[in-house]
Protein backbone atom coordinates (compact mmCIF):
# COMPACT_ATOMS: atom_id res chain seq x y z
CA UNK A 1 0.00 0.00 0.00
CA UNK A 2 1.58 3.23 -1.13
CA UNK A 3 0.33 5.32 1.77
CA UNK A 4 1.79 2.86 4.26
CA UNK A 5 5.20 3.02 2.62
CA UNK A 6 5.00 6.79 2.39
CA UNK A 7 4.41 6.94 6.12
CA UNK A 8 7.25 4.53 6.80
CA UNK A 9 9.85 6.45 4.84
CA UNK A 10 11.13 9.59 6.40
CA UNK A 11 13.57 10.47 3.68
CA UNK A 12 11.01 12.91 2.31
CA UNK A 13 11.07 15.21 5.31
CA UNK A 14 13.37 17.97 6.33
CA UNK A 15 14.68 16.12 9.34
CA UNK A 16 18.43 15.70 9.42
CA UNK A 17 19.89 12.29 10.15
CA UNK A 18 20.98 13.42 13.59
CA UNK A 19 17.47 14.65 14.32
CA UNK A 20 16.03 11.29 13.31
CA UNK A 21 18.63 9.52 15.43
CA UNK A 22 17.61 11.68 18.37
CA UNK A 23 14.00 10.64 17.89
CA UNK A 24 14.93 6.95 17.90
CA UNK A 25 17.04 7.43 21.03
CA UNK A 26 14.33 9.33 22.87
CA UNK A 27 11.66 6.87 21.86
CA UNK A 28 13.81 4.03 23.21
CA UNK A 29 14.75 5.97 26.35
CA UNK A 30 11.17 6.74 27.28
CA UNK A 31 10.00 3.24 26.40
CA UNK A 32 12.62 1.94 28.81
CA UNK A 33 11.75 4.40 31.59
CA UNK A 34 8.07 3.78 31.12
CA UNK A 35 8.43 0.03 31.59
CA UNK A 36 11.09 0.27 34.27
CA UNK A 37 8.69 2.28 36.40
CA UNK A 38 5.93 -0.25 35.77
CA UNK A 39 6.40 -2.51 38.72
CA UNK A 40 4.28 -5.20 37.13
CA UNK A 41 6.58 -5.44 34.15
CA UNK A 42 9.87 -5.24 36.00
CA UNK A 43 8.79 -7.67 38.68
CA UNK A 44 7.39 -10.37 36.44
CA UNK A 45 10.02 -10.16 33.73
CA UNK A 46 12.97 -10.19 36.09
CA UNK A 47 11.72 -11.81 39.25
CA UNK A 48 10.11 -14.94 37.85
CA UNK A 49 13.11 -16.36 36.03
CA UNK A 50 15.33 -15.47 38.99
CA UNK A 51 12.95 -17.02 41.49
CA UNK A 52 12.68 -20.25 39.53
CA UNK A 53 16.43 -20.37 39.12
CA UNK A 54 17.07 -19.85 42.81
CA UNK A 55 14.53 -22.50 43.74
CA UNK A 56 15.35 -25.20 41.21
CA UNK A 57 18.97 -24.43 40.58
CA UNK A 58 20.40 -23.17 43.84
CA UNK A 59 18.21 -24.42 46.65
CA UNK A 60 17.17 -27.79 45.25
CA UNK A 61 19.32 -29.89 42.97
CA UNK A 62 22.32 -27.62 43.38
CA UNK A 63 24.75 -30.49 43.43
CA UNK A 64 23.07 -32.58 40.73
CA UNK A 65 24.25 -33.05 37.19
CA UNK A 66 22.32 -33.16 33.96
CA UNK A 67 24.21 -35.22 31.44
CA UNK A 68 27.60 -33.96 32.52
CA UNK A 69 26.73 -30.35 33.25
CA UNK A 70 26.00 -29.02 36.71
CA UNK A 71 22.39 -28.07 37.31
CA UNK A 72 23.12 -24.43 38.20
CA UNK A 73 24.97 -24.03 34.89
CA UNK A 74 22.39 -25.92 32.87
CA UNK A 75 19.52 -23.89 34.24
CA UNK A 76 21.16 -20.57 33.42
CA UNK A 77 20.76 -21.48 29.77
CA UNK A 78 17.17 -22.66 30.07
CA UNK A 79 15.89 -20.03 32.48
CA UNK A 80 17.86 -17.48 30.53
CA UNK A 81 15.84 -18.46 27.47
CA UNK A 82 12.68 -18.36 29.54
CA UNK A 83 13.53 -14.91 30.83
CA UNK A 84 14.43 -13.55 27.41
CA UNK A 85 11.20 -14.87 25.96
CA UNK A 86 9.17 -13.29 28.73
CA UNK A 87 10.95 -9.94 28.51
CA UNK A 88 10.33 -9.83 24.77
CA UNK A 89 6.73 -10.99 24.76
CA UNK A 90 5.64 -8.75 27.60
CA UNK A 91 7.76 -5.89 26.38
CA UNK A 92 6.14 -5.82 22.98
CA UNK A 93 2.75 -7.54 22.95
CA UNK A 94 0.98 -6.13 25.97
CA UNK A 95 2.18 -2.57 25.34
CA UNK A 96 1.23 -2.74 21.68
CA UNK A 97 -2.20 -4.25 22.35
CA UNK A 98 -2.93 -1.58 24.97
CA UNK A 99 -1.66 1.29 22.82
CA UNK A 100 -3.74 0.10 19.87
CA UNK A 101 -6.92 -0.69 21.72
CA UNK A 102 -7.03 2.41 23.84
CA UNK A 103 -6.15 4.98 21.22
CA UNK A 104 -2.64 5.97 22.24
CA UNK A 105 -1.02 4.48 19.16
CA UNK A 106 -3.34 6.58 17.02
CA UNK A 107 -2.13 9.73 18.73
CA UNK A 108 1.43 8.72 17.96
CA UNK A 109 0.60 7.75 14.39
CA UNK A 110 -1.09 11.11 13.83
CA UNK A 111 2.16 12.81 14.83
CA UNK A 112 5.29 13.01 12.65
CA UNK A 113 6.87 10.18 14.63
CA UNK A 114 8.57 7.77 12.23
CA UNK A 115 6.46 4.63 12.75
CA UNK A 116 9.51 2.42 12.80
CA UNK A 117 10.86 4.25 15.86
CA UNK A 118 7.92 2.99 17.89
CA UNK A 119 8.68 -0.64 17.08
CA UNK A 120 12.42 -0.21 17.35
CA UNK A 121 11.99 1.19 20.85
CA UNK A 122 10.03 -1.86 21.93
CA UNK A 123 12.61 -4.22 20.47
CA UNK A 124 15.44 -2.34 22.19
CA UNK A 125 13.49 -2.45 25.46
CA UNK A 126 13.19 -6.23 25.14
CA UNK A 127 16.87 -6.57 24.43
CA UNK A 128 17.87 -4.44 27.42
CA UNK A 129 15.69 -6.37 29.81
CA UNK A 130 16.85 -9.64 28.31
CA UNK A 131 20.42 -8.59 28.98
CA UNK A 132 19.50 -7.68 32.55
CA UNK A 133 17.85 -11.03 33.24
CA UNK A 134 20.68 -13.08 31.80
CA UNK A 135 23.30 -11.03 33.63
CA UNK A 136 21.50 -11.46 36.94
CA UNK A 137 21.18 -15.20 36.37
CA UNK A 138 24.90 -15.42 35.69
CA UNK A 139 25.61 -13.37 38.80
CA UNK A 140 23.47 -15.63 40.96
CA UNK A 141 24.94 -18.76 39.45
CA UNK A 142 28.51 -17.65 39.93
CA UNK A 143 27.95 -16.30 43.42
CA UNK A 144 25.84 -19.06 44.86
CA UNK A 145 25.83 -21.99 42.48
CA UNK A 146 29.45 -22.59 41.85
CA UNK A 147 29.04 -21.84 38.16
CA UNK A 148 32.40 -21.46 36.44
CA UNK A 149 32.37 -20.19 32.89
CA UNK A 150 35.18 -18.57 30.94
CA UNK A 151 34.58 -14.88 30.29
CA UNK A 152 34.33 -15.49 26.56
CA UNK A 153 31.64 -18.10 27.06
CA UNK A 154 29.68 -15.79 29.31
CA UNK A 155 29.86 -13.04 26.70
CA UNK A 156 28.76 -15.48 24.00
CA UNK A 157 25.87 -16.64 26.14
CA UNK A 158 24.74 -13.07 26.79
CA UNK A 159 25.04 -12.13 23.13
CA UNK A 160 23.22 -15.24 21.93
CA UNK A 161 20.34 -14.84 24.31
CA UNK A 162 19.99 -11.11 23.65
CA UNK A 163 20.01 -11.79 19.90
CA UNK A 164 17.50 -14.51 20.63
CA UNK A 165 15.13 -11.93 22.02
CA UNK A 166 14.46 -10.70 18.48
CA UNK A 167 12.33 -13.66 17.32
CA UNK A 168 10.22 -13.30 20.43
CA UNK A 169 9.90 -9.55 20.00
CA UNK A 170 8.60 -10.29 16.51
CA UNK A 171 6.23 -12.81 18.02
CA UNK A 172 5.13 -10.21 20.53
CA UNK A 173 4.37 -7.73 17.76
CA UNK A 174 2.29 -10.35 15.97
CA UNK A 175 0.34 -11.12 19.14
CA UNK A 176 0.00 -7.44 20.00
CA UNK A 177 -1.62 -6.69 16.68
CA UNK A 178 -4.33 -9.26 17.19
CA UNK A 179 -4.96 -9.21 20.93
CA UNK A 180 -7.30 -6.84 22.71
CA UNK A 181 -5.94 -4.45 25.33
CA UNK A 182 -7.33 -6.34 28.31
CA UNK A 183 -6.92 -9.86 27.05
CA UNK A 184 -3.34 -9.45 25.90
CA UNK A 185 -1.56 -10.49 29.12
CA UNK A 186 -3.71 -13.60 29.40
CA UNK A 187 -3.20 -14.42 25.73
CA UNK A 188 0.55 -14.03 26.16
CA UNK A 189 0.63 -16.35 29.16
CA UNK A 190 -1.48 -18.94 27.37
CA UNK A 191 1.17 -19.11 24.69
CA UNK A 192 4.28 -18.39 26.73
CA UNK A 193 3.91 -20.93 29.51
CA UNK A 194 3.04 -24.07 27.52
CA UNK A 195 5.64 -23.13 24.93
CA UNK A 196 8.26 -22.87 27.66
CA UNK A 197 7.38 -26.19 29.20
CA UNK A 198 7.28 -28.07 25.91
CA UNK A 199 10.64 -26.60 24.86
CA UNK A 200 12.37 -28.03 27.90
CA UNK A 201 12.90 -24.71 29.64
CA UNK A 202 11.64 -25.98 32.99
CA UNK A 203 11.94 -29.70 32.97
CA UNK A 204 15.16 -30.36 31.05
CA UNK A 205 14.65 -31.70 27.54
CA UNK A 206 15.91 -35.17 28.17
CA UNK A 207 13.38 -35.72 30.94
CA UNK A 208 10.38 -34.74 28.86
CA UNK A 209 7.96 -37.39 27.57
CA UNK A 210 8.81 -38.72 24.11
CA UNK A 211 5.89 -37.02 22.37
CA UNK A 212 6.73 -33.66 23.91
CA UNK A 213 10.37 -34.06 22.90
CA UNK A 214 9.25 -34.47 19.32
CA UNK A 215 6.99 -31.44 19.50
CA UNK A 216 9.85 -29.41 20.94
CA UNK A 217 11.82 -29.76 17.73
CA UNK A 218 9.32 -27.42 16.08
CA UNK A 219 9.34 -24.83 18.85
CA UNK A 220 11.50 -21.70 18.67
CA UNK A 221 12.30 -21.57 22.41
CA UNK A 222 13.72 -25.10 22.15
CA UNK A 223 16.10 -23.93 19.47
CA UNK A 224 17.23 -20.88 21.37
CA UNK A 225 17.75 -22.89 24.54
CA UNK A 226 19.81 -25.42 22.57
CA UNK A 227 22.04 -22.64 21.32
CA UNK A 228 22.49 -21.40 24.88
CA UNK A 229 23.09 -24.91 26.22
CA UNK A 230 25.64 -25.49 23.51
CA UNK A 231 27.64 -22.55 24.79
CA UNK A 232 27.67 -23.80 28.37
CA UNK A 233 28.66 -27.24 27.18
CA UNK A 234 25.36 -29.04 27.64
CA UNK A 235 24.05 -29.06 24.09
CA UNK A 236 23.03 -32.00 21.95
CA UNK A 237 25.85 -31.37 19.50
CA UNK A 238 23.64 -30.17 16.71
CA UNK A 239 25.04 -27.57 14.33
CA UNK A 240 24.20 -24.09 15.59
CA UNK A 241 23.24 -22.93 12.15
CA UNK A 242 20.16 -25.17 12.09
CA UNK A 243 18.84 -23.51 15.20
CA UNK A 244 19.49 -20.02 13.87
CA UNK A 245 17.68 -20.92 10.65
CA UNK A 246 14.58 -21.96 12.54
CA UNK A 247 14.68 -18.78 14.61
CA UNK A 248 15.14 -16.63 11.52
CA UNK A 249 12.24 -18.28 9.69
CA UNK A 250 10.09 -17.86 12.77
CA UNK A 251 11.02 -14.18 13.01
CA UNK A 252 10.09 -13.58 9.39
CA UNK A 253 6.75 -15.34 9.75
CA UNK A 254 5.91 -13.28 12.84
CA UNK A 255 6.90 -10.05 11.15
CA UNK A 256 4.65 -11.00 8.25
CA UNK A 257 1.75 -11.55 10.60
CA UNK A 258 2.50 -8.28 12.36
CA UNK A 259 2.52 -6.48 9.04
CA UNK A 260 -0.92 -7.85 8.21
CA UNK A 261 -2.11 -6.50 11.53
CA UNK A 262 -0.46 -3.16 10.79
CA UNK A 263 -2.30 -2.86 7.46
CA UNK A 264 -5.57 -4.01 8.97
CA UNK A 265 -5.41 -1.26 11.56
CA UNK A 266 -6.18 1.29 8.87
CA UNK A 267 -9.80 0.25 8.83
CA UNK A 268 -10.21 -0.64 12.48
CA UNK A 269 -13.22 0.75 14.30
CA UNK A 270 -12.13 0.95 17.91
CA UNK A 271 -9.30 3.00 19.37
CA UNK B 1 -37.44 26.24 5.21
CA UNK B 2 -35.92 22.86 4.46
CA UNK B 3 -35.43 23.71 0.78
CA UNK B 4 -33.75 26.98 1.64
CA UNK B 5 -31.38 25.24 4.02
CA UNK B 6 -30.60 22.61 1.44
CA UNK B 7 -29.84 25.32 -1.08
CA UNK B 8 -27.49 27.12 1.30
CA UNK B 9 -25.79 23.83 2.09
CA UNK B 10 -25.27 23.00 -1.58
CA UNK B 11 -23.94 26.46 -2.34
CA UNK B 12 -21.48 26.20 0.53
CA UNK B 13 -20.32 22.80 -0.61
CA UNK B 14 -19.70 24.04 -4.15
CA UNK B 15 -17.64 26.88 -2.75
CA UNK B 16 -15.84 24.43 -0.49
CA UNK B 17 -14.82 22.27 -3.40
CA UNK B 18 -13.60 25.36 -5.23
CA UNK B 19 -11.48 26.40 -2.26
CA UNK B 20 -10.15 22.88 -1.90
CA UNK B 21 -9.06 22.80 -5.53
CA UNK B 22 -7.62 26.30 -5.49
CA UNK B 23 -5.50 25.36 -2.47
CA UNK B 24 -6.47 27.99 0.04
CA UNK B 25 -7.97 25.30 2.20
CA UNK B 26 -5.77 23.93 4.95
CA UNK B 27 -7.60 20.64 4.93
CA UNK B 28 -10.62 19.04 3.35
CA UNK B 29 -12.72 16.05 2.51
CA UNK B 30 -13.66 15.74 -1.13
CA UNK B 31 -16.75 13.58 -1.75
CA UNK B 32 -15.62 11.20 0.98
CA UNK B 33 -17.45 8.09 2.09
CA UNK B 34 -16.35 5.77 4.84
CA UNK B 35 -17.93 2.52 5.99
CA UNK B 36 -17.09 0.28 8.87
CA UNK B 37 -18.51 -2.97 7.58
CA UNK B 38 -22.28 -2.47 7.52
CA UNK B 39 -22.20 0.90 9.25
CA UNK B 40 -21.92 3.95 7.03
CA UNK B 41 -19.99 6.55 9.00
CA UNK B 42 -19.70 9.22 6.32
CA UNK B 43 -21.59 9.58 3.05
CA UNK B 44 -20.31 11.73 0.19
CA UNK B 45 -19.05 14.41 2.52
CA UNK B 46 -17.58 17.62 1.16
CA UNK B 47 -15.96 19.75 3.80
CA UNK B 48 -13.10 22.24 3.91
CA UNK B 49 -11.15 24.03 6.60
CA UNK B 50 -9.89 27.42 5.50
CA UNK B 51 -6.48 28.62 6.63
CA UNK B 52 -6.46 30.88 9.64
CA UNK B 53 -9.97 29.95 10.75
CA UNK B 54 -11.52 27.98 13.53
CA UNK B 55 -13.94 25.49 12.07
CA UNK B 56 -16.23 23.52 14.33
CA UNK B 57 -17.69 20.21 13.29
CA UNK B 58 -20.80 20.04 15.38
CA UNK B 59 -22.95 16.99 15.77
CA UNK B 60 -24.39 14.45 18.19
CA UNK B 61 -22.44 11.38 19.23
CA UNK B 62 -22.12 8.92 16.40
CA UNK B 63 -22.58 11.57 13.74
CA UNK B 64 -19.23 10.91 12.12
CA UNK B 65 -17.12 13.70 13.64
CA UNK B 66 -14.31 11.49 14.92
CA UNK B 67 -14.30 9.55 11.64
CA UNK B 68 -13.84 12.82 9.77
CA UNK B 69 -10.90 13.82 11.97
CA UNK B 70 -9.28 10.40 11.66
CA UNK B 71 -9.55 10.61 7.89
CA UNK B 72 -7.93 14.05 7.89
CA UNK B 73 -5.16 12.75 10.11
CA UNK B 74 -4.55 9.86 7.75
CA UNK B 75 -5.27 7.30 10.45
CA UNK B 76 -7.88 5.64 8.27
CA UNK B 77 -8.49 5.65 4.53
CA UNK B 78 -11.78 6.59 2.88
CA UNK B 79 -13.72 4.04 0.89
CA UNK B 80 -14.20 6.67 -1.81
CA UNK B 81 -13.26 10.29 -2.32
CA UNK B 82 -10.11 12.17 -1.35
CA UNK B 83 -8.74 13.57 1.86
CA UNK B 84 -6.41 16.55 1.66
CA UNK B 85 -4.15 18.29 4.13
CA UNK B 86 -2.17 21.30 2.83
CA UNK B 87 -3.17 20.17 -0.61
CA UNK B 88 -1.59 16.76 -0.20
CA UNK B 89 -1.87 13.32 1.35
CA UNK B 90 -2.54 13.39 5.10
CA UNK B 91 -0.21 10.45 5.67
CA UNK B 92 2.71 12.29 4.12
CA UNK B 93 5.28 13.01 6.83
CA UNK B 94 5.76 16.56 5.49
CA UNK B 95 2.13 17.29 6.28
CA UNK B 96 2.16 15.55 9.63
CA UNK B 97 5.04 17.84 10.56
CA UNK B 98 2.68 20.81 10.27
CA UNK B 99 -0.26 19.37 12.15
CA UNK B 100 -0.98 18.60 15.77
CA UNK B 101 -3.79 16.46 17.08
CA UNK B 102 -5.69 16.08 20.31
CA UNK B 103 -7.73 12.87 20.21
CA UNK B 104 -9.95 11.11 22.69
CA UNK B 105 -7.70 8.50 24.24
CA UNK B 106 -8.55 5.67 26.58
CA UNK B 107 -5.13 5.27 28.11
CA UNK B 108 -1.94 7.26 28.00
CA UNK B 109 1.32 5.80 29.39
CA UNK B 110 0.92 6.60 33.05
CA UNK B 111 4.42 6.15 34.35
CA UNK B 112 5.91 8.93 32.23
CA UNK B 113 5.99 12.46 33.58
CA UNK B 114 4.28 15.42 31.90
CA UNK B 115 7.53 16.95 30.72
CA UNK B 116 8.75 13.60 29.43
CA UNK B 117 5.64 13.16 27.29
CA UNK B 118 6.07 16.67 25.91
CA UNK B 119 9.79 16.16 25.36
CA UNK B 120 9.17 13.04 23.30
CA UNK B 121 6.46 14.54 21.12
CA UNK B 122 8.43 17.76 20.64
CA UNK B 123 11.33 15.71 19.34
CA UNK B 124 9.24 14.60 16.35
CA UNK B 125 9.01 18.14 15.01
CA UNK B 126 11.73 20.28 13.45
CA UNK B 127 10.80 23.53 15.22
CA UNK B 128 9.03 22.70 18.45
CA UNK B 129 8.05 25.24 21.04
CA UNK B 130 10.23 25.52 24.16
CA UNK B 131 8.98 23.36 27.00
CA UNK B 132 8.24 26.34 29.25
CA UNK B 133 6.00 27.87 26.62
CA UNK B 134 4.08 24.65 26.08
CA UNK B 135 3.57 24.18 29.82
CA UNK B 136 2.35 27.76 30.14
CA UNK B 137 -0.05 27.51 27.21
CA UNK B 138 -1.61 24.36 28.62
CA UNK B 139 -1.62 25.57 32.21
CA UNK B 140 0.72 22.80 33.33
CA UNK B 141 3.58 24.78 34.87
CA UNK B 142 3.10 23.28 38.32
CA UNK B 143 2.63 19.76 36.95
CA UNK B 144 5.85 19.44 35.03
CA UNK B 145 7.22 16.51 37.04
CA UNK B 146 3.94 14.80 37.81
CA UNK B 147 3.44 11.33 36.38
CA UNK B 148 0.55 11.16 33.95
CA UNK B 149 -1.16 8.54 36.09
CA UNK B 150 -1.27 10.97 39.01
CA UNK B 151 -3.10 13.68 37.07
CA UNK B 152 -6.78 14.52 37.37
CA UNK B 153 -9.07 14.20 34.34
CA UNK B 154 -8.84 17.86 33.48
CA UNK B 155 -5.06 17.89 33.87
CA UNK B 156 -4.81 14.91 31.55
CA UNK B 157 -6.84 16.73 28.92
CA UNK B 158 -4.52 19.70 29.21
CA UNK B 159 -1.51 17.44 28.77
CA UNK B 160 -3.02 16.01 25.60
CA UNK B 161 -3.55 19.59 24.43
CA UNK B 162 0.11 20.30 25.18
CA UNK B 163 1.11 17.36 23.00
CA UNK B 164 -1.00 18.77 20.17
CA UNK B 165 0.60 22.22 20.27
CA UNK B 166 4.18 21.39 21.28
CA UNK B 167 5.35 21.08 17.67
CA UNK B 168 4.10 24.56 16.84
CA UNK B 169 1.87 23.18 14.08
CA UNK B 170 0.04 25.29 11.51
CA UNK B 171 -3.07 23.15 11.69
CA UNK B 172 -4.60 21.79 14.87
CA UNK B 173 -7.13 18.99 15.08
CA UNK B 174 -9.01 18.93 18.37
CA UNK B 175 -11.48 16.10 18.94
CA UNK B 176 -13.84 17.08 21.74
CA UNK B 177 -11.12 19.09 23.50
CA UNK B 178 -12.99 20.30 26.55
CA UNK B 179 -14.72 17.08 27.58
CA UNK B 180 -14.21 16.63 31.30
CA UNK B 181 -12.91 20.13 31.91
CA UNK B 182 -14.48 22.39 34.50
CA UNK B 183 -15.79 25.80 33.48
CA UNK B 184 -12.58 27.63 34.31
CA UNK B 185 -10.37 25.18 32.47
CA UNK B 186 -12.73 25.20 29.49
CA UNK B 187 -12.58 28.97 29.20
CA UNK B 188 -8.81 28.92 29.60
CA UNK B 189 -8.56 26.45 26.73
CA UNK B 190 -10.84 28.59 24.58
CA UNK B 191 -8.58 31.55 25.35
CA UNK B 192 -5.57 29.55 24.29
CA UNK B 193 -7.24 28.44 21.07
CA UNK B 194 -8.12 32.04 20.25
CA UNK B 195 -4.53 33.06 20.88
CA UNK B 196 -3.34 30.35 18.50
CA UNK B 197 -5.70 31.53 15.78
CA UNK B 198 -4.55 35.13 16.30
CA UNK B 199 -1.06 33.89 15.49
CA UNK B 200 -2.32 32.55 12.20
CA UNK B 201 -2.96 28.93 13.08
CA UNK B 202 -5.88 26.96 11.72
CA UNK B 203 -8.07 24.90 14.01
CA UNK B 204 -10.58 22.17 13.29
CA UNK B 205 -12.45 21.14 16.36
CA UNK B 206 -15.23 18.66 16.84
CA UNK B 207 -17.69 19.12 19.61
CA UNK B 208 -21.18 18.39 20.72
CA UNK B 209 -21.20 21.46 22.97
CA UNK B 210 -23.16 24.10 21.13
CA UNK B 211 -21.84 26.85 23.35
CA UNK B 212 -18.32 25.88 22.41
CA UNK B 213 -19.01 25.98 18.68
CA UNK B 214 -20.76 29.30 19.10
CA UNK B 215 -17.98 30.79 21.20
CA UNK B 216 -15.01 29.66 19.14
CA UNK B 217 -15.89 28.97 15.56
CA UNK B 218 -15.66 31.19 12.53
CA UNK B 219 -17.56 28.53 10.67
CA UNK B 220 -19.71 25.67 11.86
CA UNK B 221 -20.53 22.53 9.92
CA UNK B 222 -23.38 20.58 11.41
CA UNK B 223 -23.05 16.86 10.85
CA UNK B 224 -25.52 14.08 11.53
CA UNK B 225 -25.76 10.49 10.35
CA UNK B 226 -22.65 10.89 8.27
CA UNK B 227 -23.76 13.91 6.29
CA UNK B 228 -23.08 17.63 6.58
CA UNK B 229 -26.55 19.02 6.96
CA UNK B 230 -25.70 22.69 7.37
CA UNK B 231 -22.65 24.88 7.06
CA UNK B 232 -22.03 28.55 7.77
CA UNK B 233 -21.09 31.12 10.35
CA UNK B 234 -22.69 30.73 13.77
CA UNK B 235 -25.02 33.62 12.92
CA UNK B 236 -26.07 31.99 9.64
CA UNK B 237 -26.81 28.70 11.33
CA UNK B 238 -28.76 30.41 14.08
CA UNK B 239 -30.75 32.43 11.58
CA UNK B 240 -32.07 29.22 10.07
CA UNK B 241 -34.33 28.86 13.04
CA UNK B 242 -36.27 32.04 13.49
CA UNK B 243 -38.25 33.12 16.48
CA UNK B 244 -37.73 34.05 20.06
CA UNK B 245 -37.57 32.18 23.28
CA UNK B 246 -39.58 33.63 26.17
CA UNK B 247 -39.14 32.42 29.71
CA UNK B 248 -41.17 33.51 32.71
CA UNK B 249 -42.70 32.41 35.98
CA UNK B 250 -46.43 32.67 35.52
CA UNK B 251 -49.57 31.44 37.18
CA UNK B 252 -51.12 30.74 33.77
CA UNK B 253 -51.27 27.06 32.89
CA UNK B 254 -49.89 25.68 29.64
CA UNK B 255 -53.28 25.39 28.01
CA UNK B 256 -53.97 29.08 28.54
CA UNK B 257 -50.52 30.05 27.32
CA UNK B 258 -50.96 28.04 24.14
CA UNK B 259 -54.14 29.98 23.42
CA UNK B 260 -52.21 33.25 23.17
CA UNK B 261 -51.90 34.15 19.48
CA UNK B 262 -48.35 33.89 18.18
CA UNK B 263 -47.23 31.14 20.56
CA UNK B 264 -45.84 28.12 18.71
CA UNK B 265 -44.85 25.93 21.66
CA UNK B 266 -44.96 26.12 25.42
CA UNK B 267 -43.68 23.82 28.12
CA UNK B 268 -42.99 23.79 31.83
CA UNK B 269 -39.42 23.78 33.03
CA UNK B 270 -39.61 23.26 36.81
CA UNK B 271 -41.07 26.49 38.19
CA UNK B 272 -40.82 28.42 34.90
CA UNK B 273 -42.66 28.29 31.61
CA UNK B 274 -40.74 28.27 28.34
CA UNK B 275 -42.49 29.66 25.29
CA UNK B 276 -41.50 29.86 21.64
CA UNK B 277 -43.03 32.49 19.45
CA UNK B 278 -42.32 33.98 16.06
CA UNK B 279 -42.52 37.46 17.51
CA UNK B 280 -41.90 38.24 21.17
CA UNK B 281 -43.52 41.61 21.72
CA UNK B 282 -47.21 40.75 21.12
CA UNK B 283 -46.97 37.57 23.19
CA UNK B 284 -45.27 39.31 26.09
CA UNK B 285 -47.82 42.14 26.06
CA UNK B 286 -50.67 39.62 26.26
CA UNK B 287 -48.91 37.57 28.97
CA UNK B 288 -48.38 40.64 31.14
CA UNK B 289 -52.01 41.66 30.58
CA UNK B 290 -53.37 38.25 31.53
CA UNK B 291 -51.07 37.70 34.49
CA UNK B 292 -50.12 40.78 36.51
CA UNK B 293 -48.12 38.55 38.90
CA UNK B 294 -45.76 37.39 36.13
CA UNK B 295 -42.07 37.49 37.11
CA UNK B 296 -38.62 36.33 35.98
CA UNK B 297 -39.20 37.42 32.40
CA UNK B 298 -36.40 36.55 29.93
CA UNK B 299 -36.46 37.03 26.19
CA UNK B 300 -33.76 35.57 23.92
CA UNK B 301 -33.19 34.78 20.28
CA UNK B 302 -33.81 31.13 19.62
CA UNK B 303 -30.17 30.16 19.71
CA UNK B 304 -27.87 27.59 18.28
CA UNK B 305 -29.49 24.92 20.40
CA UNK B 306 -32.84 25.35 18.71
CA UNK B 307 -31.28 25.50 15.27
CA UNK B 308 -29.24 22.42 16.00
CA UNK B 309 -32.15 20.44 17.37
CA UNK B 310 -34.34 21.48 14.48
CA UNK B 311 -31.70 20.52 11.96
CA UNK B 312 -30.82 17.19 13.52
CA UNK B 313 -34.37 16.16 14.28
CA UNK B 314 -35.39 16.93 10.71
CA UNK B 315 -32.37 15.03 9.49
CA UNK B 316 -33.00 12.05 11.79
CA UNK B 317 -36.57 11.77 10.58
CA UNK B 318 -35.38 11.83 6.99
CA UNK B 319 -32.68 9.29 7.77
CA UNK B 320 -35.20 6.98 9.41
CA UNK B 321 -37.60 7.33 6.51
CA UNK B 322 -34.80 6.47 4.11
CA UNK B 323 -33.87 3.37 6.09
Amino acid sequence: MSTATAALSDTQIDRSTSHTATIYLKEAKYEFLKNLRLRVYTASVISFPLMFYVLFGLVLNAKEMIGGTGVPTYLIATYGTFGVMGASLFGTASGLAADRGLGWLQVKRASPMPPFAYFAAKVVLSMIFSAIVVSLLLLLGISFGGVRLPLLEMAKLLATLVAGSLPFSAMGLAIGYFAGPNSAPAAINLIYLPLSFCSGLWVPYMFLPKLVRQIALALPPYHLSQLALGIVGAGRHEPAVNHWEVLLAFTLICLGVARIGFQRDQGKLYG
Amino acid sequence: MGAKMAMIATLEQDQSIQRLISGTAAAGLEDVSKNYGEVCALRNVNFTVQSGQVVALLGPNGAGKTTAIKLLLGLIQPNSGKTRVFGGDPTHPQNRMRTGAMLQVGKVPETLRVHEHIDLFSSYYTNPLPLAEVLAAAGLEKLRDRKFGDLSGGQRQRTLFALAICGNPDLLFLDEPTVGLDVEARRALWEEIRRLVDRGKTVLLTTHYLEEADALADRIAVINHGRIIAEGTPAEIKSQTSGKRIRCITSLNIASVLQIPGVTTARRDREATEIHAAEAETVVRLLLARDPTLSGLEIATAGLEEAFLALTQDNSQNANRRN
